[in-house]
């Protein structure tokens, strides 16, 4: 056991540590709006600059070929620098690695490069009203016609859709196959009118995601990826992704949160009250937990090559304890914790999110009872 | 990085599981426990192996192995809920390597590391030790305070026995005076403490596999019960909570052997997190047993009764925390000045 970097993980850390260092990343205007996306993507079009767009990906396709423990390093240090995720995160994160699997090299040499630069922004068109956990059940249409594909439905939860160029999108193409055999995944083209964006308004107030209303929009056939009926498989490829990598930058997120509490605590001689240091004990043993959990994961991965159980842990862990954090603040802070507009009620009401959005609770561990205990399948 | 055991490491613990399997047995552990006594012929197994000197150095008699190696050893000790006074006399011994002169380690080490002499470590309260584990039949008992300690032969101690609800282990309340230590016994109790994190992982892990044996085979409603969500997700939560705690033991027995200056707090964070879990899980295992894990009959009641014994020994969670969120803000306050 060895719980210390390797001189190559070190050396990667500082020279990202004085990249950063160099080239501030600043923060965002305030809000949602598009000032806001644009500083993101200007971000991102820095880190593309200086080599830290794609850190994991390989080299070929303009990436650094970072290892899993460089990625994690990447997110971690990113997050202890502040800085906020590029704009284009769904590409890098899920949509490119998707298309390294499954894409033609004329999609790859197509379509990589302007993710990286956020030229180009990508956002996942999955989720359904109908269709959530139960993702296969989704019934958005496409149907071929000539050398395209002509698609109706609609889609939910979809972030940056209003700057996305491309979309990850997946339909039925097959209604006789059986609901997992008959999904096409596509790559399809935002600019056309038959995409309809509408802000979809979460609890905090603000617009995070989108409705999608598609009403016989058009997907060239060399815009599909990993052919016809083979929906499903590609989607679990993005769906993989999307539990890896940000799990360090959301620990240090957390843990900077709770640091933040820490010190309002502090300031306010809420420490010396055994109540609540017992509560913010706990809260840092979980946090620890979360990070330590995280980091085993990356071993069980680089050594054995998959998961092991604690892979499917820490998504748990970590929004559960978010959300925990947050309502200390309410308990802790009072009303400054629950005035609209304050970092704290933003904290607050964000968090319920968190159990839900990746996975829910409640289906993720039906995964963990069922691929990690091995449990008859539920009920 | 490799958050991982060696490959020696790995064979150290599955040696250890595979002996266990077949000496500490469940009747086994079961006669023992009515008797309230030790398993004797057990005890005398692993001290011909050497497993009470694992983590003292060679030139006391011991292996001059690790904190990770001693832990891994305890996990499996508590996964089999082995009737043995080994905790007591690893905890005693590591005190005393880590703060006793050296005539009190030439005197003691040895023979606890033969398993010649059996020991005990309690922590002072009020002027007494209210609860120290294998104490009962111990050669030598070290009783810690706030950054003193003191190595107490047998005669010098007034061992009081107690009955407590878990017949697995002896435990007693320990009054007297014998030779100050000579330095801070801290780095000592952390280790024990660490100890006794990996003790509760091992019990988690036996709850967690004793209960998913029983839900995938046991039918209600013509469905193994394990089908049910609530019984599933009760499963899952089992398991988040023995890798949590076993996260935090895994980490606080590398500080231990690796990164010192971090064992206080590695040490309290694995005592906080396995006691929680310990109980946790223990807890869950009789209400997924249903009825039959209410018996005196099915054994997952020794579970449940040794992890609330360990989750209050050298210090319970609340104790710990407090110890966490105190390291917490004086680091918040260095990094601010």
């Amino acid at each position: 056991m060895d719980l210390t970097f390797s001189a190559a993980e070190t050396d990667f850390r500082d020279e990202l540590r004085q990249w950063l260092a160099a080239n501030p990343p600043g923060s965002p205007p305030g809000g949602e709006g598009d000032a806001h996306y644009s500083w993101l993507r200007d971000w991102q079009r820095r880190m593309a600059e200086g080599g830290w767009a794609g850190v994991h990906w390989p080299q070929e396709y303009g990436g650094r070929g970072a290892t899993l423990t460089q990625s994690a390093i990447f997110f971690e240090e990113l997050g202890r620098a502040r800085a906020p995720l590029p704009a284009n995160v769904l590409g890098l994160l899920l949509g490119g690695p998707t298309l390294m699997v499954w894409g033609t090299d004329a999609q790859k040499e197509r379509y990589l490069p302007p993710i990286l630069t956020a030229d180009e922004i990508w956002c996942q068109g999955f989720s359904e009203p109908e269709a959530g956990s139960d993702l296969a059940a989704l019934k958005t249409r496409a149907v071929k016609e000539g050398d395209e594909w002509v698609v109706t439905g609609q889609k939910v939860w979809t972030s940056a859709a209003q700057y996305a160029k491309w979309c990850m999108l997946v339909a039925r193409t097959d209604q006789d196959a059986p609901k997992h055999k008959g999904l096409t995944y596509f790559l399809m083209d935002m600019d056309q009118e038959e995409v309809q964006i509408r802000p979809l308004r979460q609890i905090t107030g603000e617009a995070e995601f989108n409705e999608l209303f598609i009403e016989g929009a058009r997907i060239p056939d060399e815009n599909v990826i990993g052919g016809p009926g083979n929906g499903w498989k590609v989607a679990l490829t993005t769906l993989m992704n999307e539990r890896s990598g940000l799990a360090f930058f959301l620990q240090v997120r957390l843990r900077q949160l709770l640091d933040e509490l820490f010190e309002q605590a502090a300031a306010r001689g809420l420490l010396e009250d055994p109540v609540v240091a017992d509560r913010l004990g706990e809260l840092h043993v979980k946090a620890e937990v979360l990070r330590l959990t995280a980091y085993r994961g990356l071993t069980a991965i680089e050594k054995y090559g998959q998961p092991g159980p604690e892979g499917s842990l820490t998504k748990l862990m970590w929004s559960e304890t978010n959300q925990q954090l947050t309502q200390l603040a309410a308990d802790l802070l009072g009303p400054e914790a629950l005035t609209t507009g304050s970092r704290w009620s933003y904290e607050l009401l964000r968090a319920r999110g968190n159990t839900i959005e990746g996975g829910t609770t409640e289906i993720l561990k039906n995964i963990v009872a069922e691929r990690v205990l091995g449990l008859p399948r539920m009920r | 990085m490799n958050f991982d055991y060696t490959d020696d490491q790995r064979d150290i613990k599955r040696t250890a599981h595979d002996l266990l399997a077949k000496r500490s047995t469940p009747e086994r552990v079961r006669q023992a426990a009515e008797a309230r006594r030790y398993d004797d012929e057990l005890w005398r197994e692993l001290c011909q192996l050497g497993w009470p000197g694992i983590a003292v150095s060679e030139q006391h008699g011991g292996q001059g192995l690790g904190t990770v190696e001693l832990a891994t050893l305890l996990e499996e000790l508590g996964y089999a809920v082995a009737c043995t006074p080994l905790l007591g006399t690893v905890s005693a011994a590591l005190v005393i390597d880590q703060a006793g002169s050296e005539e009190q380690r030439a005197h003691w080490l040895p023979k606890l590391s033969s398993g010649e002499a059996r020991g005990a470590l309690g922590v002072l309260a009020g002027g007494e030790a209210p609860m120290v584990a294998d104490a009962g039949g111990a050669d030598v008992v070290v009783l810690v305070g706030e950054g003193e300690g003191q190595v107490l032969d047998a005669a010098q101690a007034d061992i009081e026995v107690l009955e407590t609800i878990d017949p697995t282990r002896g435990y007693a309340r320990v009054r007297g005076s014998g030779d100050a230590l000579a330095g801070d016994p801290g780095p000592g109790l952390d280790r024990a403490t660490v100890a006794v994190a990996a003790e509760l992982v091992g019990i988690c892990q036996r709850a967690l596999d004793m209960t998913l044996e029983y839900v995938k085979d046991r039918k209600q409603f013509n469905t193994p019960v394990g089908a049910y969500q609530a019984v599933s997700h009760r499963c899952a939560q089992m398991l988040m909570s023995t890798e949590s705690a076993r996260s935090a033991t895994l980490f606080a027995a590398w500080t231990a052997d690796a990164d010192p200056d971090r064992l206080a707090e590695g040490a309290a964070l694995a005592k906080a997190a396995s006691s929680d879990a310990g109980r946790e899980v223990t807890a869950s295992a009789i209400q997924a047993h249903g009825g039959i894990g209410f018996t005196w009959e099915a054994d997952v009641h020794w579970l449940y009764k040794r992890a609330q014994l360990d989750a209050a020994l050298l210090g319970g969670a609340r104790a710990h925390r407090a110890r966490l969120a105190e390291i917490v803000g004086r680091r918040l306050t260095a990094t601010a000045a």
